[in-house]
């Protein structure tokens, strides 16, 4: 019976440079089909990849491209490894070409490179026809330039990228669990409308996306929750069977673990109804899913259920969001809260006053900001000890840069003009996208959405 | 006779945040079997949708997962704005889960608590 191994190299743009090695090392002592997936496309990476083509077209794929693929395109060629990954980002050809050239600094001759298109909306619709359509997430970016509108493909096409026979499959927007799914129809020939198996891989999938998550990271917590070795945490694999049953385990030699308890908290990571998380290959149900132990760090997972997916395919589009100012300063020490607090105070009086219109925000971070809200109620409604360490931040949000150094320049002058003891003072100014999630139909989508083998 | 204790949630549940937009979803999961049924009866939506009320959140569903001895909570409007147009430090709400693990307080068996818990 064929097992088809899946590993997760990297779950977001910034994991570990070095996370896919290890996973490849374990990959290689497997028998039967084995595959490398990165994920590192978020909904506003793919906007400002979008910028970055438009200023060149040989870039818009993801720089990480760069920095993930030379440490294992090696050993993965001499061991039968696949990569399918979305670093193609906004330009999945020129991607392609850079694996190419990568390949060749590594001494590789005839890697074969095949990427996916049509999940850039702005290929065969305008923009007017796109802004028209109603939003069902983050804010409406009506009356905008568009920067960027790309509707999440499904596993169909990565299989169809596979069987040109590639080492690579590079693509831009698919949904991220296709990835995964991708080869598990390939290696496994899975039906359309094979919804129970369909299911099982889609979990497969989103279990892997997020690298680490799976396997102790972003789970650990001290005394309560205790992860060996995370300064080398092992990235996860499955281990899929033909019946869609499949086992959760990491790469040998690794730090990290694998329990009941970390599959479960990315089982239901960004998850709204469990009985219906809606990708366009299967609407998958969780509710019946069962978690069983299998040896050390392996954890088998069963009963996914699959129903037929929406008609429509969810799309991010994305516009120019302005700018985000943010500076700090640090009070410490005795009656430190109280200095910090007075500093909020004259940064809001100035600001308003000197005819800052747009929300401002002044946290005290130390006093429980994450947790409170633009007008600091629960600081405001608690006794805190005054003696500590605080941190002021000043945060704005505005379509002209100038506002948001104006803000900036207020927590600044804090030095001279402010409560005794300021220091550590830091600012930023970065630029925004807006993102908004539409529905749009299947067939216009589907009638573009092609596999290419890229020749170096 | 078991004892009954009263402690945070973060003594006998873990979770993970997400965000879609400006909607939160917030896992809470029992270390241990038998404190899942108190979890189903005492963190209700009504007391997590006070406890995102000032950050804006208008609405709440639970989802309950007994084969995972899991609860899912979705919060409507619980990212002022979201990662859009927030000003919060922390633009998607990935730490809203310890939020919710220390404000509530649950009441259960002691034997609920995992053995090598720091609060025991």
């Amino acid at each position: 019976m064929t097992t088809v191994y899946i590993g997760s190299g990297a779950g977001f743009a910034g994991d570990r440079i070095d996370a896919g090695v290890a996973v490849v090392e374990t990959l290689r002592r497997r028998d039967g089909p084995r595959y490398l997936i990165y994920e590192v496309m978020g909904e506003r990476t793919l906007a400002m990849a979008q910028r970055i083509r438009m200023d060149n077209p040989d870039l818009g794929y993801s720089p990480y491209l760069e920095r993930y693929l030379p440490g294992v395109l090696a050993a993965c060629a001499e061991n039968g490894v696949r990569i399918v990954a979305n670093l193609g980002n906004a330009n999945p050809v020129a991607g392609a070409k850079r694996v190419h050239e990568i390949a060749r600094a590594v001494g590789l001759d005839g890697v074969r490179v095949a990427v996916v298109h049509g999940d850039n909306l702005l290929e065969f619709m305008s923009a007017d026809d796109i802004a028209d359509i109603p939003t069902i997430e983050g804010v409406s970016i009506a009356g905008k330039q568009l920067v960027a509108a790309n509707a999440y493909l499904g596993a169909r096409p990565v299989a169809e990228a596979l069987s040109l026979d590639v080492d690579v499959v590079l693509v831009g927007r698919t949904t991220d669990a296709a990835l995964v799914l991708g080869p598990l129809i390939h290696e496994l020939g899975w039906g359309a409308d094979d919804w129970e198996r369909l299911a099982a891989g889609t979990l497969a999938g989103h279990l892997l996306e997020c690298g680490g998550q799976v396997t102790g990271g972003y789970f650990c917590d001290p005394g309560f929750k205790d992860v060996p070795g995370m300064d080398n945490l092992g990235f996860p694999i499955a281990e899929v069977e033909a019946t869609g049953d499949f086992i959760i385990t990491k790469a040998e030699e690794t730090g990290g673990l694998v329990t009941k308890a970390t599959v479960t908290e990315q089982i239901l990571y960004e998850v709204h109804d469990p009985g219906a998380y809606l990708t366009p290959d299967v609407t998958l149900d969780v509710t019946e899913v069962t978690l069983e132990d299998a040896g050390e760090n392996r954890i088998a997972v069963k009963g996914a259920r699959g129903m037929p997916p929406p008609d429509t395919l969810k799309a991010t589009i994305s516009a120019d969001g302005g700018w985000l100012g943010e500076s700090e300063m640090t009070y410490a020490g005795p009656n430190a809260l109280a200095r910090a607090q007075l500093a909020a105070d004259i940064v809001r009086t100035r600001c308003k006053r000197n005819g800052v219109a747009e929300p401002l925000r002044v946290d005290i971070i130390g006093s429980g900001a994450v947790f409170d809200n633009d007008a600091s109620d629960r600081r405001h409604g608690t006794n805190r000890p005054m003696d500590g360490e605080f941190r002021l931040r000043a945060a704005v949000r505005t379509l002209d840069k100038d506002t948001a150094q104006y803000v900036n320049d207020e927590v600044l002058s804090l030095f001279c003009s402010g409560p005794a003891g300021g220091g550590g003072y830091r600012c930023a100014i970065t630029g925004q996208v807006n993102t908004a999630s539409i529905l749009v139909p299947r067939g216009p989508v589907e009638a573009h959405t092609r596999a290419e083998e890229i020749a170096p | 006779m078991t004892a009954t204790v009263t402690v945070p949630l973060h003594a006998v549940a873990h979770g993970r945040a997400g965000d879609k937009g400006n909607r939160s979803n917030i896992s809470v999961v029992a270390y241990v079997a038998e404190a899942f049924p108190h979890l189903q009866e005492q963190i209700t939506e009504a007391k997590v949708l006070d406890l995102f009320r000032h950050k804006g959140a208008t609405a709440v569903t639970r989802y309950d997962l007994p084969n995972l001895q899991a609860l899912n909570f979705v919060i409507e409007d619980a990212l002022e704005g979201g990662v859009n147009s927030t000003l919060s430090l922390d633009l998607h709400g990935k730490t809203l889960s310890f939020l919710l693990l220390g404000e509530l307080e649950v009441t259960m068996p002691r034997s609920c608590i995992p053995d090598d818990s720091p609060y025991l």
